[in-house]
């Protein structure tokens, strides 16, 4: 049995410890928020938080997540009320919207480090995560937007 | 095919009973398909009004638009409901959508199947859907007025009530579904003036943005059933390769692999989970028979293509004398083009559910084509047409790949199920995905092309070299005529530009490898050389590529109505940044104009560099405009990275591709500034899903080309062509 947290529930899994924690959530817990994409850390789709930071759940044995706590997009909000979420709706963002766990995941952990990010750091923490659709302009606007939203309610 | 029928809720049962159930609309509940915003209960569902197979009204005020068009991005579950919500004079608030089932009531109002594709799904329900609308609006103003004891024709809707100006009374939508439910539909309809829209035309934000957004959208890979196993199937590593031995010992020793089954397309492994599923995949062992296309090689098939396209082809088009002109010109301009394979790569890989049993059979998947697969389950089944569900869930992306004549995924999935006997989800990984076929096909072509003393094109001939994945399916009668596939040459056959003698012929490439409509079909290879050959006549007259076309153009008013509209946006002629050019491109495609401007540099590494890009569209009326802005949007990344770097090449027969590494996306980085413009327009709708497609790349081209003085031949662009 491997124990961890998700979005601040003890879990408990009987895998294989090479078992990635993708497949966890999604076969073992069935939390399926979280994406298949590539399998090969080279999409994003699968992005989760391990104890903060983003992982590529795809590539990431479970074994690396025992003890330790997992936030996925189901724990982001109870209410789409995170300010990404937020201007992820303002902004009409996904198409498809498969990736779009995924994208979310990974702005939110750049926005935790830069509160006010350039186009560039945008570029530098976002190029991992593909979108076929092509909805890139909308996400770095959704991004620009939460950050506003942080800063607006920060100066209060 | 737009009649209004009658399809209420309680009568629809008891018609389901009497007519051998194979509609059975009434007992239909797809639950996954539904809309996470409204969570229906099948009782209170059946108190509802359902005037037609469209639309179902509750007393809880919520309208929900049946879609028969599946949601893979393009928007059909915002924009078709608007088409209904417009003529019913719905509070837009409380719209939303649920997936249909599969039912010939659904079928495309043109193609005859249920099925999304061609950019259709608006134009193709503009007329049917408002009068769905329209016909339910009457019957709730019919019930409001007998409430009341006045003349229907003194009562209007408006925004969920129907109001009694004279008296002020206003009674809503849900508190007349008891009586309007009594009623029977209208035969004739009265729709709307397009002057009083208040919701078509109206930039509206998407229904399924939420759900999206929370991770809670259910998509085919996100099926769960109870009991439900995962097999991933090991299929032949050369397209048409059988299984000739194999041995599952090493597989079967994976814990939690349950299942080893051959299946017609190979061996499936089935697991608990998709890990042990793929673990076990890995361990078998199989022989396989590689079949014809065992040496497949693309250099040897270029050259192969090369020599087929030296001799004459089934002739396309024919104006004039292409030949005799050609022969006496004064300057002839010639080029060939050699345009690659490419996966559609949709972010979320291809699966299917299937769910077999003795009594039923149950599929659940992302598809966009579910009478056909309807037909697929039904067969692999061996049950009742009414024994059998299909069910549409959202797809992670489509662009052609999931509507298959062949219903291969579906196949899969239904001879697993049933050879288990257990609910089974097939999961191709990325490299099934990049590597399992069903390809936008290779192209060759060879252009010759003739200007008279003024620079004026004099003749023109494009002879087109490709495989065609319409012969040997049900859709073979109508797609090829005079023995011209028309996806091959579409967008070539009906050049645009005033030319006096014009021949287009096609060569049918031979076949094995499987190929598919790839997002804008033929236009996305027959507009790169049409829109890049014309920029090289207009170099050789010495002329501007802007002004070239433009004077090309006169008896295509709407096709020069984005050009000029492209170039005034995109600022045609002014001064650029040093290191910078400008590239422009129109197409007509799927009833839809469009003209792009693309600026390039190119970067220290040699790699272009996009910068901004202009897009300008006249889709006719533009139901959802923020919609065909996010199209245009979208599909400048999409048209991108092939320009920039897909092609499915062969070696010994096997795909060389595997996963994003070696068939790369455009990403974040790379993502131009992209503008996009809607000509102001009341003629005839066309399509958006794909018509911002083929005319990104040939602007790119051209703009690199101004830059270079290189001409592009074959795509992807490789750090060698720009030298």
């Amino acid at each position: 049995m491997i124990h961890f947290k998700v979005n601040g529930k003890d879990q408990a899994v009987d895998v294989t410890p090479d078992t990635p924690l993708l497949w966890v959530l999604r076969d073992s817990l069935g939390m399926t928020g979280t994406k298949f994409g590539c399998g090969t850390a080279q999409c994003g789709a699968c992005c989760v938080h391990l104890e903060g930071e983003a992982v590529r759940s795809c590539v990431t044995p479970i074994s690396r997540a025992a003890d330790k706590s997992v936030t996925t997009i189901e724990g982001l909000s109870p209410d789409l009320s995170h300010p990404l979420q937020r201007a992820w709706l303002d902004e009409d963002v996904p198409q498809c919207g498969y990736c779009q766990s995924g994208q979310i995941m990974a702005a939110a952990v750049l926005l935790r480090e830069k509160p006010k990010p350039t186009d560039t750091d945008i570029d530098d923490a976002m190029t991992g995560n593909i979108c076929r659709c092509g909805t890139y302009q909308r996400i770095r606007l959704a991004i620009h937007r939460a950050s506003e939203y942080i800063n607006r309610g920060a100066a209060r | 095919m737009n009649q209004i029928l009658n399809v209420s809720r309680r009568r629809f049962l008891q018609a389901g009973a009497v007519a051998g159930g194979t509609l059975m609309l009434g007992v239909y509940i797809p639950a996954l398909a539904r809309s996470s915003r409204f969570a229906v209960d099948e009782a209170e569902a059946a108190k509802d009004f359902s005037p037609n197979a469209f639309v179902r009204i509750g007393e809880d005020e919520r309208v929900t638009v049946i879609v028969n068009h599946t949601e893979m991005g393009q928007g059909a579950y915002t924009t078709v409901p608007m088409l209904v919500a417009e003529d019913l004079e719905a509070d837009w608030s409380k719209v939303g959508f649920e997936g249909a089932p599969v039912a010939p009531v659904y079928n495309h109002t043109v193609y005859g199947v249920q099925m999304t594709g061609g950019s259709s799904s608006t134009w193709s329900e503009w007329e049917r859907l408002r009068k769905a609308g329209a016909a339910a609006r009457m019957m709730l103003i019919s019930a409001a007025a007998t409430t009341w004891s006045v003349k229907p024709e003194s009562c209007k809707a408006e925004k969920g009530f129907v109001v009694h100006a004279e008296s002020g009374r206003r009674l809503s939508f849900g508190k007349l579904v008891d009586a309007a439910s009594k009623l029977a539909p209208p035969q004739d309809v009265t729709l709307k003036d397009p002057k009083d829209f208040t919701i078509i035309g109206k930039p509206t934000k998407r229904l399924d943005a939420k759900e999206k957004t929370d991770g809670s959208a259910v998509f085919g890979i996100d099926v769960k059933l109870p009991g439900m196993l995962v097999a991933t199937v090991a299929r032949s590593p050369v397209f048409g390769g059988k299984v000739k031995s194999f041995n599952a010992e090493k597989a079967k020793a994976i814990p939690g692999v349950r299942h080893v089954v051959q299946i017609a397309r190979g061996v499936a492994v089935v697991a608990d989970g998709f890990w042990p599923a793929k673990l076990g995949r890995e361990a078998l062992e199989i022989v396989w028979d590689e079949g014809d296309l065992a040496n497949l090689d693309s250099a040897e098939q270029g050259r192969a293509y090369a020599e087929l396209a030296k001799g004459p082809g089934a002739v396309a088009t024919n104006n004039g004398d292409a030949s005799a002109a050609l022969a006496g010109a004064f300057k002839i301009i010639e080029a060939v083009y050699d345009l690659p394979y490419l996966a559609h790569a949709a972010m979320e890989p291809i699966n299917c559910v299937a769910d077999v049993r003795a009594d039923g059979c149950d599929v659940y998947t992302g598809t966009q084509f579910q009478t056909i697969d309807f037909g697929a389950a039904v067969e692999e089944s061996g049950l009742k047409p009414e024994q059998v569900k299909v069910h549409t869930t959202l797809a992670g992306g489509g662009f052609g790949r999931r509507a298959v004549p062949d219903a291969h995924f579906v196949r899969e999935a239904v001879q697993v199920s049933k050879a288990i006997k257990a609910p089974v989800k097939i999961i191709w990984t990325r490299e099934d995905d990049t590597r399992g076929g069903y390809y936008r096909p290779r192209s060759y072509h060879s252009l010759r092309a003739t200007i008279d003393t003024n620079g004026m094109p004099a003749a023109w001939h494009h002879r087109v070299v490709c495989q065609s994945f319409m012969a040997g399916t049900p859709f073979e009668g109508a797609a090829i005529k005079n023995g011209v596939d028309d996806t091959a040459v579409e967008g070539a056959r009906d050049l645009a530009y005033a030319v006096p003698n014009l021949h287009v012929d096609w060569h049918m490439a031979p076949g094995g490898v499987p190929t598919l409509w790839w997002r804008s079909v033929g236009h996305s290879h027959n507009a790169f050389v049409v829109e890049t050959f014309i920029d090289e006549l207009a170099h050789a007259a010495g002329k501007d590529p802007f002004e070239y076309r433009r004077g090309l153009l006169a008896k295509h008013a709407r096709l020069k109505g984005v050009l000029e509209l492209v170039a005034e946006k995109s600022g045609w002629g002014s001064p650029l940044p040093a290191g910078q050019a400008r590239g422009i491109a129109v197409h007509e495609s799927f009833g839809s104009f469009v003209g792009h401007v693309v600026e390039v540099s190119i970067q220290k590494n040699g790699r272009p560099r996009v910068h901004r890009v202009v897009a300008a569209i006249d889709c006719g009326p533009a139901v959802n405009p923020a919609n065909i802005h996010a199209q245009l949007e979208g599909g400048v990344a999409f048209a991108l990275t092939s320009a920039l770097f897909s092609e499915i090449t062969f070696d010994k027969g096997r795909v060389k591709q595997r996963n994003f590494h070696d068939y790369p996306m455009l990403r974040m980085n790379e993502m131009p500034h992209v503008e996009s413009h809607i000509v102001p327009s009341t003629d005839k709708m066309g399509g958006v899903g794909e018509p911002g497609i083929p005319t990104v790349a040939p602007a790119l081209a051209n703009a690199l080309f101004k830059l270079t003085g290189k001409r592009l031949r074959s795509l992807p662009i490789r750090p060698g062509d720009l030298t």
